[in-house]
């Protein structure tokens, strides 16, 4: 190998968003790795001071295209812990489907258009299209049933603007669900299909240590409630987050990294849902899973795109059972009161935890506001896994390296847009 | 209501973009005014979710004219109109998205699966501010009621097919 070598290359495809990737190797021996994000989390946080607490739902789902609804929960039930808000059980059913919906979207797209050109040898999916047009159409329906859960429960897909402190602006009529349930239903055998497909996927032999972090809720697949778990025994309420969990600048960065404190790096997001909440998924999910060999625990960041195949059935299935025996609350929004006070939440977005804290004056002023976005918090562990495949490759050529790394980023599905700018890879060896 | 809403007009009107990155407002603002015109039969809608998105916004809608930022190189402030029935679009051009999968990827995959509006155009606007926080520039704001002119004569040729 050549002593000096700068390789760079720019616009690293098939992520949500854009970012830099800087690796260095000096004498044959990985330096560092860095995934240089850019946060728009922070402009909001300082975007959203002094602004009524009843507009910050409709504002923070502005931070991404993605995942506005995570963002709108996850400000909803901080605000709500706030103002001592108790929602109807239904509006709770609701907003459960309607983030579930998001997830669906999300998940849909990455695991048909996004992640599995990986896997069968293509460029992107357009290529794969030519191969696999029925999968392709598949996930172009899933991703469709996501957005039009969205759309009737949100208002609209993108952005949805029914969702309220408090509650709904206006909640839907038993009849407006009839169109939903029937496509439910539809989604529940496309999502086995895709699990079916994507388990006989190529997938390397490749396992990693992860300290998996998650919500855990007693009866539910974790959504919008529960306590911050870990495997390796953490156990807290929402509000002791901070006390846990570290933000630190790294060099080479604009971006604040993520740590357990007393540990290091960890995972959020659909790995760790599964691994830490395996028997809350519905039956028909836990069954499906172990038929692709998946018997609760997956330690194999390629093979999350079967997890989110799972978590997609999971979805179909949970959200056809609360629409089914949905009934129509007396009222859509519970009336709130300004109130001074510090709020905390972490809801499970479609990539992972999302934690929202604010504290309001009495008037209902926002004096501070705090974003953790899911992505920010696995950045550490994306880099460590890049570091150990750079370290234990640095043979490889550089193109086939850069695709290899293209793909180690793309099994964390990293949502840049809620964390980054331009994603260009700059590999700098000396 | 604009995004997601289910009724399909003869034609759609998609302005893509994101208000939080200067110039990439751009198809969103434009979106915005041809919205409060309220044409008849013509429906104008802001998208700012991945380029996927755009398969379901038109999906039924026969003619369709597409709106955004472009970043090339050129004179800021620049305008640009594609069809890209004809030829696929330079996808270095809309690689401003905040999502990678942009709109001429939507195209092309939209081209592979055959579910391509059977008239489809897209106009564009040089931009240079896409950070985060960024104003809109000068040369882009002052561009905006051109754009807004071309389309609105595009919607009239459309309207005659």
């Amino acid at each position: 190998m050549n002593q000096t070598r700068t390789i760079k290359v720019e616009n690293i495809a098939r992520i949500e968003g854009e970012g830099k990737l800087l690796i260095k190797v000096r004498h044959s021996e990985v330096e560092a790795v860095h995934l240089d994000i850019f946060e728009p989390p922070r402009f909001f946080e300082a975007f959203l001071k002094g602004r009524h607490y009843k507009e910050v739902p409709d504002m923070v789902s502005r931070i991404c295209g993605i995942c506005p609804v995570a963002h709108q929960m996850s400000s909803i039930h901080a605000l709500e812990q706030i103002l001592g808000v108790t929602i109807d059980p239904q509006v709770r059913a609701l907003r459960r489907v309607l983030y579930l919906g998001e997830w669906l979207e999300s998940h849909a797209l990455h695991v048909h258009m996004l992640h599995a050109p990986d896997f069968v040898g293509t460029t992107d999916v357009i290529q794969m299209t030519k191969t696999y047009p029925e999968e392709v159409q598949r996930g172009i329906k899933l991703k469709k049933l996501g957005h039009e859960i969205m759309t009737v429960l949100g208002g609209r897909a993108v952005h949805p603007i029914n969702v309220r402190v408090g509650g709904f602006y206006k909640s839907p009529k038993k009849a407006d669900l009839a169109d939903l349930i029937e496509r439910l239903k539809w989604g529940k055998e496309a999502a086995l299909d895709t699990i079916r497909w994507v388990s006989t996927l190529p997938f390397p032999e490749y396992e990693q240590e992860y300290e998996f972090v998650s919500l855990q809720h007693p009866d539910e697949y974790p959504v919008n409630e529960g306590r911050l778990i870990s495997s390796q025994g953490l156990d807290i309420p929402m509000s002791a987050y901070e006390e846990h969990f570290v933000e630190e600048q790294v060099a080479n960065s604009n971006a604040l990294h993520s740590r357990v404190k007393e540990r290091g790096a960890y995972l959020v997001g659909p790995l760790a849902r599964f691994n830490l909440n395996f028997d809350k998924l519905a039956p028909i999910a836990q069954q499906a899973a172990q038929e692709a060999g998946l018997n609760g625990t997956c330690n194999n960041p390629f093979k999350s795109i079967i997890v989110r195949s799972i978590e997609a059935l999971h979805i179909c299935d949970e959200s056809l059972r609360l629409l089914e025996n949905y009934e129509e609350p007396d009222k859509s929004a519970v009336d709130t009161e300004p109130r001074a006070g510090k709020g905390y939440s972490c809801t499970e977005a479609p990539r992972g935890l999302l934690y929202h804290y604010y504290e309001l004056d009495e008037q209902g002023l926002v004096k501070s506001a705090q974003i953790i976005p899911p992505t920010a918090q696995n950045q550490n562990k994306i880099e460590e896994d890049l570091f150990r495949f750079v370290s234990e490759n640095l043979e490889m050529p550089k193109s086939q390296m850069t695709a290899k790394c293209e793909q180690t980023i793309r099994n964390y599905d990293p949502c840049l847009s809620c964390a980054t700018h331009f994603l260009k890879l700059e590999f700098d060896e000396e | 209501m604009t995004t997601g809403s289910v009724i399909k007009l003869p034609i759609l009107i998609i302005g893509v973009g994101n208000y939080f990155r200067g110039d990439d407002s751009a198809g969103l603002l434009i979106a915005q005014t041809l919205a409060s015109k309220n044409m008849q039969g013509v429906q104008a809608v802001e998208f700012d979710s991945d380029g996927t998105g755009l398969l379901d916004l038109w999906e039924g809608v026969g003619r369709v004219i597409l709106v955004d930022a472009v970043s090339s190189g050129n004179k800021s402030g620049r305008t640009y109109r594609f069809e890209p029935l004809a030829k696929p679009l330079p996808s270095s051009f809309f690689s401003t998205s905040t999502h990678n999968f942009g709109v001429a990827e939507a195209i092309e995959l939209a081209r592979a699966l055959n579910c391509l509006p059977s008239r489809l155009v897209v106009f564009g606007v040089e931009g240079t501010n896409f950070k985060m926080g960024d104003p809109l520039s000068d040369e882009v704001e002052s561009a905006l009621p051109y754009l807004i002119e071309q389309i609105l004569d595009e919607v009239e040729k459309l309207k005659q097919d």
